[in-house]
């Protein structure tokens, strides 16, 4: 096929499939919510987090409770599961701090099984029915999309998403703070030589993942459905995620993201019988040409 | 005799079942310099680790301006007042010079500040763009010399500056040095190049297997080459 054949072809898979490209970039951005804290966690503390899909999906359920059961505001629901997430997240601090001269294993295993934990818990009070959170009223509508029709919520969902990598990005990259976060990831001993107290920077990272997790949760409840299960469905994709875009990288967990939102969509429109493994087969690919991830160093 | 700055008794620390530290006594006071001299391996690093907070010692004291250091951790052991130009240099690779200088920073009236560190450091400022493995090995250790300055400590640990560089980086590091002797620097100066140590020394100890085996003022040192052929296997001075 020649290149002009190609330009020929794409607007109409664009027109085709244009849904699939929309919907797949809003369910990367719902996975860049939970890679970036994913990754940073890991970069700085070496802790993987395998319970960060059980917070995401509490973090839903606080915002259904507080939305549907209660019938407060959509923003309530946001901060409340937010809130939850932080405070998740400085509990998770406390709970590995007796283990965090240990491997990788025993933190997994400790994660691990407070995945579960959690994972049940929602269970026997949410139940394992489908549970939804109706998207805030001003965004139940569509848009028009390049001539097709598309939910405003979820377009709100991609630039949400977006935003948050620019600032994540720009925090980490452009601030003392994040300065300290860099530095802290390359060598946490001498950070606290110059005075600095590390371990309430872990903990803060930490906070803030969970807390990120928690609230694409809530963002994700309107387009995913809350249920048994998501949990560990968002966390393996999160988990490809930042296998290919590269641990500790934030734009690379944001092009992960992106990619494996559209293998996730525009990959089950267009080949349907090979959309499962599909996912895998990316990593692979990404592994082979470059084992550190897209945006790895080293 | 005034109270010495630092003050280290009887210090025991090591590494899970071999013990590196066997009962080191050493002091340093106001506005001296005291260098530390010893072969490879026989626990320099590891003192200036524990005094430092690194290393947690298994017993004995550490006494810095009259409070006990050991038990504390590296950045409360900071905050009192010590800084730490650590072996290896151990530059944030990834951060800018500046960036590097400004996590360092704790300021203090009449202490350092950045624009006083690149005067005296005219080649961080030159570089301050860069990234920390952008640097040579030279201009690494002004980089690392240049935090501890930031830090407005009271007492720095320099853990061998010169290791590692080429001649004339050497030559700019023990000026570099020399120069904030002048400034009545208290530290302590963990050395192998003992031209270097003598140059910017008011103190000698020299260390083997975990314990200072000889002490001396560097005048006494340089009038006793027996001490220096014995205790590092050196003939000239």
């Amino acid at each position: 096929m020649t290149f002009a054949a190609v330009g020929a072809a794409l607007p109409g898979l664009l027109n085709e499939h244009l849904v699939s490209i929309l919907n797949g970039l809003a369910v990367g951005m719902l996975l860049f919510t939970m890679a970036v804290g994913l990754s940073l966690i890991f970069g700085l503390m070496d802790v993987l987090n395998l319970a960060h899909g059980a917070i995401f999906l509490l973090g839903g359920y606080v915002a259904f409770q507080v939305i549907v059961g209660e019938g407060q505001s959509w923003l309530a629901g946001l901060a409340v599961a937010v809130g939850f997430g932080a405070v998740a997240g400085l509990a998770l601090g406390g709970i590995l701090r007796p283990i965090r001269h240990r491997g990788h294993l025993d933190q997994a295993l400790l994660t691990l099984g407070l995945a579960f934990v959690l994972s049940d818990l929602a269970t026997i009070f949410w139940g394992s029915d489908f549970q939804t959170i109706p998207s805030p009223v001003f965004l139940q509508r569509s848009v028009e999309v390049l001539g097709q029709f598309y939910p405003a919520y979820r377009l709100a969902v991609m630039g949400v998403g977006f935003a948050l990598a620019v600032v994540v990005y720009l925090v980490v990259e452009r601030t003392q703070v994040g300065a300290v976060l860099r530095a802290a990831v390359e060598d946490r001993a001498m950070v606290s030589a110059l005075g600095i107290n590390v371990g309430r920077v872990m903990l803060a990272v930490l906070a803030l993942g969970t807390a990120l997790a928690s609230f694409g949760g809530v963002i994700g409840a309107p387009i995913l459905s809350l249920s048994p299960g998501v949990d560990a469905e968002v966390l393996i994709l999160a988990l490809i995620v930042i296998v290919i875009g590269g641990l500790g990288s934030i734009p690379g967990a944001l092009v992960g993201a992106i990619v494996i939102g559209q293998v996730q969509s525009l990959g089950t429109a267009l080949v349907p019988q090979v959309a499962p493994f599909a996912l895998f087969g990316a990593m692979v690919i990404v592994l082979a040409v470059r084992p550190e991830g897209i945006f790895g160093s080293r | 005799m005034s109270e010495a700055l630092l003050d280290v008794r009887d210090l025991r620390a090591g590494y899970r079942r071999s013990v590196v530290l066997q009962g080191v006594d050493l002091a340093v006071r106001e506005g001296e310099v005291v260098a530390l001299l010893g072969r490879n391996g026989v626990g320099k690093t590891t003192l200036v680790h524990s005094i430092m907070g690194l290393v947690r010692p298994s017993s004995g004291s550490i006494r810095f301006d009259g409070q006990e250091l050991s038990g504390r951790t590296p950045d409360q052991i900071a905050r009192r007042g010590l800084a730490l130009v650590p072996q290896g240099r151990r530059i944030f690779s990834r951060l800018s010079v500046e960036e590097n200088l400004k996590l360092a920073h704790r300021s203090r009236n009449g202490g350092h500040d950045l624009d006083s560190v690149y005067e005296l450091l005219p080649r961080l400022h030159e570089r301050r763009r860069h990234r920390g493995r952008q640097l040579s090995g030279g201009e690494q250790q002004m980089l690392a010399i240049g935090r501890a300055l930031l830090a407005n400590a009271r007492l720095v640990l320099f853990d061998e500056p010169s290791e590692g560089l080429a001649p004339k980086a050497v030559d700019q590091i023990a000026s570099v040095i020399a120069g904030l002797r002048e400034q009545k620097l208290s530290a302590l100066l963990v050395e192998q190049n003992l031209h270097v140590a003598l140059k910017l020394a008011d103190a000698v100890n020299v260390m083997t297997k975990g314990e200072i085996v000889y002490r001396a003022t560097v005048d006494e040192f340089r009038s006793d080459p027996k001490a220096a052929r014995a205790f590092l296997g050196v003939g000239q001075v």
